[in-house]
């Protein structure tokens, strides 16, 4: 809880430095934000930390904002936006008060996300800037999700900011250019949701994530060019993924897969409202991938149980799927779709048709669909080593626990 | 029981994410001794940048150049016994992060 509320003060603090400072300075910006984050980790480490802890670090951050302001006027160029009005004491603390107020900052981390979209970059880059500067991820964290090298993606992620910082100034939010920026800011949130979703390390769901992905979507859906029917796809995503959540884990944090979960934990109104922006996401032409993975959650939320599921529907579903986003794991889940709908002996054969099935070999949940498969089949022993084998693969605690109660319901 | 002024001691300024891992281990211990009715007071870090030492014939700066480790904070613990002190001190996360804690006894009449 204490990472997740300084990793996203740490964003906040960030964006709205960088707009005072304007975007050439963001280093300046980055210095700043991390002489804060030290001077409080210090301090609060004897009494705990504050009640109004976030409130104090943006205190904190424009004290020494206007000092930097005022010692270095002369000498650096800073945002264009401000003009003279840092060149006076009289106009310099009021300026930097206004711009630190709630709507400011709000625009500042939508312009933020827009500008790390920069043109010179690609897709990879820019969503990596994202992930960095507006989501508070570090590079460790960028690499696992992307199965990179740590040093690879800090090299990428420096260049990037080189980069962002030869920018003028800042996105402006008013700008014709939108559609274009918009792909990377939407896989940025997907990913920042995902690694929510799915957890890590020893938690099986990290639910803050999920929350900042939802926030940073709001923002989109709120500004109205930002606001297309993939926006709206996304945001139907995540609500309806979300609502799943308080069943994904049980009461002692262990994973529940989704036809064992308790559907009256399913939060109804997460559900309500990503149906709805499932309707609004089908007013343009076009479909994306959030498009067809909303309405597969879609299908899910809406089914009173595992077994009466539109799983024909589903499958159909991840046909498209396949054709605009393929790729081993989403095979997967079409195969276990199909199990569903036409049995399991047909979702072996699915299984064992997938291209590039080689790529599922390290994935744990490759050798746990199996199992399941084989156990629906009754074939207890085949269905065992497939459990084993997943849990030799598993990549943290919560994983080996859920596979060894599946051992476990093979040899009873 | 008895009351021992612990004075942390470090060398080296650590980096904002060693703070901020140092900050929670930190936390936990303070809370465990709280708990425990170890802790008389809470003490203070103390900024380890600036510092002046005053002295007949003038100021000069500090913390003192001559000794490596920087006072950087301090607390009153409460123990039965100086071993009892000792021990409460070694099972401090700041040491394992290598700073030095001073155990000094409050004398009692």
């Amino acid at each position: 809880v204490e990472d997740a509320f300084f990793r996203r003060e740490r964003a906040r603090l960030l964006t709205a430095l960088t707009r005072i400072f304007g975007v050439a300075n963001l280093s300046l910006a980055e210095d700043v934000v991390q002489e804060t984050l030290a001077k409080a980790f210090e301090a609060w480490s004897f009494g705990g930390i504050p009640e109004h802890a976030a409130a104090l670090l943006m205190v904190s951050a424009k004290n020494r904002a206007i000092d930097v302001l005022r010692r270095e006027r002369t000498a650096r160029r800073f945002a264009p936006e401000l003009g003279r009005l840092i060149d006076s004491e009289w106009t310099l603390r009021p300026a930097i008060e206004e711009l630190l107020l709630p709507p400011a900052l709000k625009d500042d981390e939508l312009r933020m996300m827009l500008s790390c979209c920069h043109h010179q970059l690609e897709e990879q880059a820019q969503v990596a800037l994202i992930l960095n500067l507006v989501c508070g991820f570090r590079a460790a964290e960028i690499a696992s999700i992307y199965l990179a090298g740590v040093a690879a993606i800090e090299k990428r992620i420096a260049r990037a900011k080189k980069v962002l910082a030869g920018s003028q100034r800042l996105f402006e939010l008013n700008a014709q250019d939108f559609a274009p920026r918009l792909a990377a800011v939407h896989r940025a949130l997907y990913l920042l949701f995902s690694a929510g979703y799915h957890g890590g390390g020893e938690e099986v769901i990290r639910a803050e994530l999920c929350r900042e992905a939802m926030r940073l979507v709001g923002l989109l859906v709120d500004h109205m060019p930002a606001a297309t029917s993939t926006t709206y796809a996304l945001a139907a995503l995540m609500d309806l993924a979300a609502a799943r959540l308080p069943a994904r884990a049980d009461a002692v944090g262990d994973l529940v897969a989704l036809p064992d979960q308790d559907r009256s934990l399913w939060d109804a109104r997460l559900i309500a409202g990503g149906l709805a922006f499932l309707e609004r996401s089908a007013s343009g032409s076009e479909v994306s991938a959030y498009h067809v993975e909303a309405a597969i959650a879609g299908l899910h939320a809406s089914a009173p149980s595992g077994v009466a599921t539109q799983w024909s529907e589903i499958v159909s579903l991840y046909d498209l799927l396949m054709r605009i986003r393929p790729s081993p794991v989403v095979a997967l889940n079409r195969a276990m779709a199909i199990a569903h709908a036409e049995g399991p002996q047909r979702g072996l054969e699915a299984i064992a048709g997938i291209d590039e099935l080689d790529r599922l070999r390290a994935y744990p949940f490759y050798e746990a669909a199996l199992g399941e498969l084989e156990l629906r089949l009754q074939r207890l022993d085949a269905a065992c080593g497939h459990f084993e084998a997943a849990r030799v693969l598993a990549r943290n605690e919560p994983e080996r626990r859920f596979l060894t109660r599946r051992i476990a319901l093979c040899s009873s | 029981m008895s009351e021992f002024v612990f004075l942390y001691r470090e060398a080296r300024p650590p980096s904002p994410e060693e703070l901020q891992a140092r900050m929670k281990t930190t936390l936990a211990w303070f809370k465990d001794l709280e708990q425990k009715g170890h802790l008389a007071v809470y003490g203070h870090p103390l900024n380890r940048k600036e510092g002046r030492v005053v002295k007949k014939g003038g100021v000069t700066d500090g913390p003192y150049a001559e000794t490596k480790d920087i006072v950087i904070g301090f607390s009153v613990i409460e123990a039965s016994d100086f071993e009892q002190a000792v021990a409460l001190a070694a099972a401090c996360p700041l040491v394992e992060a290598g700073c030095l804690i001073e155990v000094r006894p409050v004398p009692k009449l």
